[in-house]
């Protein structure tokens, strides 16, 4: 299942990857009441897939990535309660560019960095976005959040409701579109020199790939997935608080994106739905202390699986090959 | 013959089933609040209240009702998690109330969906005033920021002509910094110097020291309560403010009752206007009290949070006594318009007809040391106190 970079890796859409499209689609019929929870977790999986593409294939180690998800989210906001368009396909298209320019300015300037160094500048981004929310209030509502956001409906059609169904809908075709883009570019020559430039960029940069140019473009792509996610998260809370520009968000994401294992698309997927769903459920049982649960699941995590849960799966499967042929090694006279 | 006994036992037992399920009605009250991260102690003092309500008072349900609280903790001032909780209260656990709700940030982002959803929704903290006019469904059990800080404005304006303002940057400190100055400026004050303190605040040095170096006569302060009173309070007295002639006045949550004991004598003299005091001298408060130490020990104080909270479940428990357990959103919130408590440990209580808000006593209080212990002692009654927001712009 991890994509290596290589050219062996068939870019066909295999059978069981449209797994998690019928599981979604099942799950808007079965599970009626957990819609909102539904849409919230594919907003998630698309801002960890936008974390993915850089931290897991570009090698470019991010915690800034709230900068841009909190952007698309603000843009969405300030459009609808300040400006007065309601629109959703307007907000997103809005929040896609105010991203990708943000994406291209930083991008521009910090991608010249890289490791801790990096790091930092990344932290630093998003930090100054979040004070400057918080200090905007006029625009921003500052520490009270952005309220009064109104939502047209879809095509004129489909009203954002009380249950989510629309938003679910709306965020589950969202992430298609965005999921066939990415698994398009990872599988792509282009994809392959990202991996390339994660593993060795020095190489890379001497057998002739311009190394600084794909990063930022990278970044960029990166950036706008973010943003979409975030004008997405708007769209369906109908509500922007800072909290989408915190380092306590960006953090969680990266939990998330490690739970279900780095750079592979899925564990863009994986990691969003259990953490959601296992706090969710905790959050039920026990109010007062369910943020222990989540920290003895990712101890348990780090200590006995590194690759993330679909590196379990990985090592399941490859355990299984193993007694295979070992079997048939023995068969063998 | 068999088969019509067994038929005749069948439809008894069905009728028998459905008579159980009509009196048997459980009525479900959806209650946010903070129970993790800095600000979680807001959230204890919150359900602890709640739930010594329900224990002391299950004989005042109708028979055959049961009251059933779904808590969530929203982890602080997240409006949008806030937000994601009602709505998931509401479809999911299809709540019959809403209640609790620490932050005002999170009780704003509540209102359209309790309007849209029809379900009333008792505020047992938050305390923008603006919260009560963004729904019919909202009623405030608690109190709100004007009805502290504009008396204190006033009182302080016949003592001392020099103020300083601290709040916390969000719309409760927006307005309690709005009251004071009204009260303070129209009764002759002058405001030298302003700033505002993020929320989720850990360090009040530096906006102490400001406020020194404007050499003011008194500081007004508001913040969120909690972990942060003792914060706030430390600083001053580090900053040696009080030794520089400083007074420290503010609404009640910088001497929050339960963070007292943690302050040495910072607070000393310090004058606050709050509409709860645990050493409010009443038989009332005095029960309360009893009642409180009794469940959960000698050492545990309850604060305004939870005499809100206690009160917010005794306007519950009346609407649900006043309809005999079945919740109709319309007729409950006629019923809490009326809704009136004579005997509140804090005072008479009641919830304004026309604005949903709450009417009750502000007390000017001196943080003083009685029998050896620090105490809020009341040394001023202000009757009646409206939201004055309300009044003087005319919202209802």
């Amino acid at each position: 299942m991890r994509h290596n970079g290589s050219y062996s890796a068939s870019p066909r859409i295999g059978l069981i990857e449209w797994l998690p499209w019928l599981l979604g689609v099942a799950a808007f019929f079965y599970l009626p009441e957990y819609l909102s929870l539904g849409a919230r977790i594919l907003v998630y999986i698309l801002y960890a897939l936008s974390v993915d593409l850089v931290v897991g294939y570009a090698g470019i180690v991010t915690l800034g990535h709230s900068a841009f998800f909190g952007l698309g989210a603000y843009a969405a906001g300030i459009l609808s309660a300040k400006v007065g368009v309601t629109d959703p396909m307007l907000q997103m298209l809005v929040a896609i560019a105010s991203c990708a320019l943000l994406g291209a300015a930083t991008g521009a300037l910090i991608l010249r960095t890289r490791g801790l160094t990096l790091l930092m500048l990344t932290l630093a981004i998003a930090a100054i976005l979040l004070e400057v929310a918080n200090k905007a209030t006029s625009i921003t509502g500052g520490a009270d959040g952005l309220s009064g956001i109104t939502v047209a409906p879809i095509f004129g059609l489909f009203r954002f409701d009380l249950f989510g169904k629309t938003a679910y809908w709306m965020c589950l075709v969202v992430l298609f579109i965005c999921w066939w883009i990415t698994r398009r570019i990872i599988y792509s020559p282009f994809g392959a020199s990202l991996v390339g430039i994660r593993e060795n960029h020095v190489r890379m940069a001497s057998i002739g790939s311009p190394v600084s140019m794909r990063l930022l473009t990278a970044y960029t792509l990166s950036a706008m997935l973010a943003g979409v996610a975030g004008a997405l998260l708007t769209q369906t809370n109908q509500f922007v608080g800072l909290n989408v520009l915190s380092f306590e968000s960006a953090g969680e994401l990266l939990v998330m994106l490690i739970l279900g294992g780095v750079g592979r698309i899925y564990g863009a997927f994986v990691g969003p739905i259990v953490y959601m769903i296992a706090q969710d459920q905790l959050a039920k049982q026990f109010p007062e202390y369910w943020s222990l649960g989540i920290g003895v699941l990712l101890v348990a995590i780090v200590l006995f699986a590194r690759g993330g849960l679909l590196g379990i799966v990985d090592l399941v499967v490859a355990h299984a090959k193993r007694g295979k042929s070992a079997f048939a090694g023995k068969e063998a006279p | 013959m068999k088969s019509r006994t067994a038929f005749k036992i069948g439809l008894g037992l069905v009728a028998s089933v459905l008579a159980m399920s009509a009196t048997a009605q459980t009525v479900k009250i959806g209650f946010i609040s903070t129970y993790s991260g800095p600000m979680a102690s807001l959230g204890e003092e919150m359900e602890r209240a709640v739930k010594l309500y329900m224990k002391l008072n299950g004989d005042k349900l109708p028979a055959g009702v049961k009251v059933e609280l779904v808590a969530r903790d929203d982890g602080g001032p997240n409006p949008d998690k806030g937000k994601q909780l009602a709505q998931e209260l509401i479809v999911r656990d299809h709540v019959n109330f809403l209640a609790g709700v620490v932050w005002t940030p999170s009780a704003i982002a509540i209102a359209p969906l309790v309007t849209e959803a029809k379900v009333p929704f008792i505020v047992m903290n938050a305390g923008g005033s603006v919260i009560t006019t963004l729904s019919p469904y909202i009623v405030r059990t608690s109190f709100t920021l004007w009805q502290a800080a504009y008396p204190m404005g006033q009182w302080a304006a016949k003592k001392y002509k020099r103020a300083y303002i601290a709040v916390s940057d969000f719309a409760p400190g927006h307005d309690s910094e709005a009251a004071f100055e009204k009260g303070f400026v129209t009764g002759g004050g002058e405001i030298v110097g302003r700033v505002r303190m993020p929320v989720s605040n850990p360090d009040f040095i530096p906006f102490m020291q400001r406020a020194k170096d404007a050499k003011p006569d008194i500081v007004f302060s508001f913040i969120p309560g909690g972990v942060q009173s003792t914060q706030i309070m430390k600083a001053f007295g580090d900053l040696g403010l009080a030794k520089a002639g400083v007074k420290f006045v503010g609404t009640g949550d910088i001497v929050s009752d339960e963070e007292l004991p943690n302050m040495g004598d910072a607070p000393l003299g310090a004058v606050t206007a709050h509409h709860y005091s645990t050493a409010g001298d009443r038989p009332a408060n005095k029960a309360f009290l009893a009642a409180w130490h009794k469940e959960y020990g000698a050492k545990a104080t309850p604060n305004f949070l939870s005499v809100a909270s206690y009160d917010g479940m005794d306007a519950i428990y009346t609407a649900i006594r006043e309809q005999n357990g079945k919740i109709d959103p319309d007729q409950t919130i006629a019923i809490l318009k009326n809704y009136k408590n004579p005997n509140s440990p804090r005072g008479p209580i009641a919830i304004d007809p026309e604005t949903r808000d709450i009417i009750q006593n502000e007390y000017i209080r001196e943080t003083r040391r009685v029998n050896g212990e620090m105490a809020n002692v009341e040394i001023e009654t202000i009757p009646d106190a409206k939201d004055y927001w309300k009044v003087f712009n005319g919202k209802k």
